[in-house]
């Protein structure tokens, strides 16, 4: 009996890594934009502006109701019948930032609104505005309570990452797939590549638990 | 009615009213601090005393009626409601300080980003009131290092910061343990003596009775009695006020 493949995948190793390097890139992209409509979800949610709230609640509520897959779907196969090709490596970043956008739109609200009443009085009460209250006091101590759940989200963002393998961005599950065709080793590629992903994860969620530890100086 | 030492008042309720939904907490309320008075604010829990007070900087919108500060009609929506809290400072039951910052920037944070001041300027003067309240060793500690004492001192401080011309007190010695609650008074009757404008919602009454030139009791919605601190302890006007002293040491 042949070895269970390791001589293949030591050949396309440069492959593999490649589609790691992709699924970092990918994932990245997406965790700095789906922090920013995170954050800008998360300010909407709080806001005195009822139609704001509204647009943010709505945004959260019809993104995670619906599976990912289908979005992803629905902007790569759909929007061309309205004249809108959209790129596959623009289409994976663009709906991984807005899926993950929407979790951590909820994660802000929920650490802002823990912030004790008492410190937006004392803010407000030294003539500070509501928006510099909110930069100054509310949110620094707010980002530390989302840090946990930040972590998680971005964990399971750099997962679901591997979802876009299906709109044909050659990532690290499609470069495992296009290299199994060729010399059906599934054994050792997908072992392969599960430890690379949990590699990739354990750097991302080892780095926001080292930022807690550092930011948590005043606690 | 007005202890009018200085001309007008520097503060200046009228017909002050407050509601949280159906339920009314100031009934009409008509009440004025002169400019250097110590005005102490007693009466049960749930009178309205800390609603009052929150009124006079408008972190309560008042339902109905008028506060006045240094001569403008403040709760209108012309008014630069944080230009006019640089001028009133607070001091809350429970410190509120902001954690997240060393003392001394809690005492900086307002003076550089509300009125503007340089760092080293804002600096220096936290300094200066950080030794005056007895805390100059503190100033890199952050907050959750301190005591409660020395917590209500950096919030005396900070509010101090913005050279107000009132401070507002909101029951500033009711989370003390025992011990603590006399370096925190000791720091007011020093402001007190040096003539700042006070307006004190208060449970001691050692305090009233030294250091305040006023003395209005505050009981269900509305002011009921109001006296000097002499005459307000030695002979109340009103059953209400005699009910109350009798239940509390004095």
């Amino acid at each position: 009996m042949n070895s269970l493949g390791l001589e293949a995948v030591e050949k396309s190793f440069p492959l593999l890594l490649h589609g790691a390097l992709v699924t970092i890139e990918v994932t990245a992209m997406a965790l700095v934009l789906g922090a920013l409509a995170g954050l800008l979800g998360g300010l909407a949610r709080v806001s005195p502006l009822a139609p704001l709230r509204g647009l943010a609640a709505a945004y959260v509520s019809v993104i995670r109701g619906t599976p990912f897959i289908v979005q992803l779907f629905f902007v790569y196969y759909a929007f061309p019948q309205l004249g809108l090709q959209v790129p596959p490596m623009v289409a994976a970043v663009g709906c991984l930032a807005v899926y993950s956008g929407a979790y951590q739109t909820e994660i802000v609200r929920g650490a802002i609104e823990s912030i004790e009443r008492g410190q937006v009085e004392a803010a407000r009460s030294l003539g500070l505005s509501a928006g510099q209250a909110m930069r100054y006091v509310v949110l620094p101590q707010a980002f530390l309570r989302m840090l946990p759940p930040l972590g998680n989200e971005f964990v399971a963002l750099t997962k679901n990452s591997a979802l876009v393998s299906l709109v044909t961005v050659q990532e690290l599950l499609l470069s495992a797939q296009l290299i199994i065709s060729a010399t059906f080793q599934n054994f050792a590629v997908y072992l392969t590549i599960g430890v690379m992903y949990y590699i990739i994860t354990s750097v991302v969620s080892t780095g926001t638990q080292l930022l807690e530890r550092r930011l948590k100086v005043y606690v | 009615m007005t202890d009018d030492r200085n001309g007008t008042p520097i503060i200046e309720a009228r017909g002050l009213r407050k509601s949280f939904g159906p339920h009314e907490v100031l009934k009409g309320v008509d009440l004025s601090v002169a400019r250097g008075e110590v005005l102490a604010i007693i009466g049960p829990s749930g009178s309205g005393k800390s609603t009052l007070l929150r009124c006079l900087n408008l972190l309560e919108q008042p339902t109905a009626g008028e506060v006045w500060f240094e001569g403008t009609r403040i709760n209108n929506p012309g008014v630069d409601v944080n230009r006019v809290r640089t001028r009133m400072g607070m001091v809350f039951q429970l410190f509120n300080l902001f954690p997240h910052l060393t003392v001394v920037n809690n005492v900086t944070l307002a003076q550089e980003k509300v009125l503007h001041i340089s760092r080293r300027e804002a600096e220096e003067r936290a300094r200066a009131l950080l030794a005056k309240v007895g805390l100059a060793a503190k100033e890199h500690a952050y907050p959750n290092s301190l005591s409660g004492g020395q917590k209500q001192r950096v919030a005396i401080a900070r509010a101090l910061a913005l050279r107000p011309a009132v401070m507002l007190f909101d029951e500033p010695t009711s989370a003390l343990d025992p011990e603590m609650v006399q370096e925190v008074l000791a720091a007011m009757d020093e402001l007190a003596q040096e003539g700042m404008t006070m307006a004190v919602v208060t449970h001691e009454m050692g305090f009233a009775r030294r250091a305040a030139d006023r003395i209005v009791f505050v009981d269900e919605g509305r002011i009921v009695a109001e006296a000097p601190p002499e005459r307000f302890f030695s002979a109340p006007e009103s059953e209400r006020v005699r009910q109350f002293l009798e239940k509390i040491p004095t």
